[in-house]
């Protein structure tokens, strides 16, 4: 299938999704049950990646800092800056296209395989709205919360990292961080927080919504849908870069 | 009643329907047979609106279904109850919520009233104390059973079978057919079954409609079956020896040759 193709099939089940509710309730309870899923199911892996990136971020800037001349609460404004601008959107957003992702594509694949979005289908649903909508929806909703939260424990473990191992003074590493701080960085991260929210969601959703075969093509789509989001999110990282910085 | 009109569907360069027409009664179970890749299952699948075809029209009770809108058809689907091949039951929902679905998406009854229905169905196909477990915890017939009560929990004009025997014992047939057979005269619906079971064709087959490479060959009732000179429509529904000879059997007893057990002795003999 020729990527335009692709592009038009993907870009008619975004259409698609667009129609009145059948049942307003029943979509904010699916809604609601996404947010918990995609939310709250991967804010274990965020918590423990985003910490030891800010760590690790602090203790190899610590390691490349060797100047006397630089103050050693510069490795602070670094390991915020790092964490703020790339770590904490894009490489979290990496994770979870993985985590996110292959669970969006082999549930929809699934439901697919086994007549279940047929029956949907049948009882006058509108599958692309009840199925594809929410999940994109709460990925919205929870993955720049997700994002902000990333942010918070990242400079957190650098700076936990930085007073455990003796590199940086608390106080000093605290002064560091209030240094040149730039609110932008912030607003620039969920910005590009917004926008790897969608791409996890909408392309996962795109390949387990047209999954075609058995379990086989299953384990394909996911693996397509993960491939194609984290190529997208790099893709997408440099865009927004190039426009907003 | 549901009336097919000269439909034709087909997959790039491959015909799959060839301008089939038909007509399914109401308060019939309606039997569309035929091998593997006749267009038994496009045919059905254009029915209920998941394919559209290429060309020809579906009637509705006379109301074209082909050319309806979005909306116009949502309406009509919410008549339509559908069982499909592998039950097509919900896998992170139990059997309460599975049946309970349809009912919380198109009615605003309180949850007593569609709990009490929830019940009523499942008792209906003859399934008590199964409100709480998970699809994969059921038997193949059980699934079976759980998807004619949601197909029906919504009170359907229509129900759609696909296949409701596939994959289950002989006996478990037998109960699913009588199933079928019941709720289609008990709600006077109009039922269109793909099989390929023979022992439903004769149990329970009204109409029987038997497609051959795309086109209808053959239409009837059981009984015109058994007398039924159609060469392709007998090598394939009494393809064994077992059934050519039962066969055999169901024509004399029909003609009043045989006096059903007094002179199966001697015909034996």
């Amino acid at each position: 299938m020729t990527l335009f193709t692709e592009l038009g099939r993907y870009l008619l089940m975004i259409k698609g999704m667009f129609s009145r509710p059948e049942n307003g309730k029943m979509y904010w309870k699916e809604f609601m049950h996404q947010c918990s899923e995609i939310g709250i199911g991967s804010l274990g892996i965020v918590v423990i990646i985003s910490t030891f990136i800010g760590a690790v971020s602090a203790l190899q800037t610590a390691y490349q800092l060797v100047s006397p001349i630089i103050p050693k609460s510069t490795i602070a404004q670094i390991v915020r800056d790092t964490v703020i601008l790339e770590f904490a959107p894009t490489l979290v957003c990496i994770v979870l296209a993985g985590v996110v992702g292959s669970k969006i594509a082999s549930e929809l694949g699934n439901m697919r395989v086994s007549e279940q979005i047929d029956a949907l289908e049948i009882m006058g649903i509108n599958t692309k709205s009840y199925l594809v909508f929410p999940k994109i929806a709460a990925a919205m909703v929870t993955i720049p919360m997700l994002v902000v939260i990333a942010m918070g424990l990242g400079i957190w473990g650098g700076r936990l990292a930085s007073t455990l191992t003796g590199i940086v003074d608390i106080n000093m590493f605290d002064k560091g961080l209030l240094e040149n701080f730039q609110p932008y960085n912030v607003f620039f991260a969920i910005i590009k927080g917004y926008t790897f929210a969608y791409l996890i969601s909408s392309i996962p959703a795109y390949y387990g919504y047209h999954v075609q075969g058995g379990s086989l093509e299953i384990g394909r789509a996911s693996t397509k849908a993960v491939v194609v989001s984290c190529v997208a999110i790099l893709f997408s990282d440099y865009i927004i870069s190039a426009l907003l910085l | 009643m549901i009336e097919v009109k000269e439909l034709k569907k087909g997959f790039g360069e491959k015909t799959v329907l060839n301008g089939v027409s038909a007509v399914m009664q109401t308060g019939k179970c309606n039997l569309i047979i035929g091998s593997s890749g006749s267009g038994k299952t496009v045919f059905m699948k254009c029915l209920v609106g998941l394919f559209q075809p290429d060309s020809g029209e579906i009637f509705y009770e006379g109301q074209g279904y082909t050319n309806m809108d979005k909306e116009e058809k949502k309406e009509i689907r919410k008549k339509i109850g559908m069982l499909f091949q592998g039950s097509a039951l919900f896998d992170s929902q139990t059997v309460e919520q599975n049946i309970m679905f349809p009912l919380d998406m198109f009615t605003k009854d309180t949850y007593a009233n569609k709990l009490k229905r929830v019940n009523e169905v499942l008792e209906r196909v003859q399934m008590k104390d199964v409100n709480k477990k998970f699809p994969a915890e059921l038997s193949g017939g059980m699934k079976k059973r759980v998807g004619i009560a949601r197909a029906i929990v919504l009170n359907p004009h229509y129900l759609f079978c696909d296949e409701p025997n596939s994959g289950l014992d002989p006996q478990t047939s037998l109960v699913i057919d009588k199933l079928i057979k019941e709720i289609t005269s008990e709600y006077n619906i109009t039922t269109v079954i793909n099989t390929h079971d023979m022992n439903s064709v004769m149990e329970i087959g009204d109409n029987i409609i038997y497609m051959y490479k795309g086109d209808k060959e053959w239409e009837g009732t059981r009984e015109e079956i058994i007398f039924s000179k159609n060469e392709r429509l007998n090598e394939f529904i009494f393809a064994s020896e077992f059934l050519k000879d039962a066969k055999d059997m169901r024509m004399l007893e029909m003609s009043g040759k045989i006096d059903n057990d007094r002179n199966m002795d001697e015909l034996i003999k």
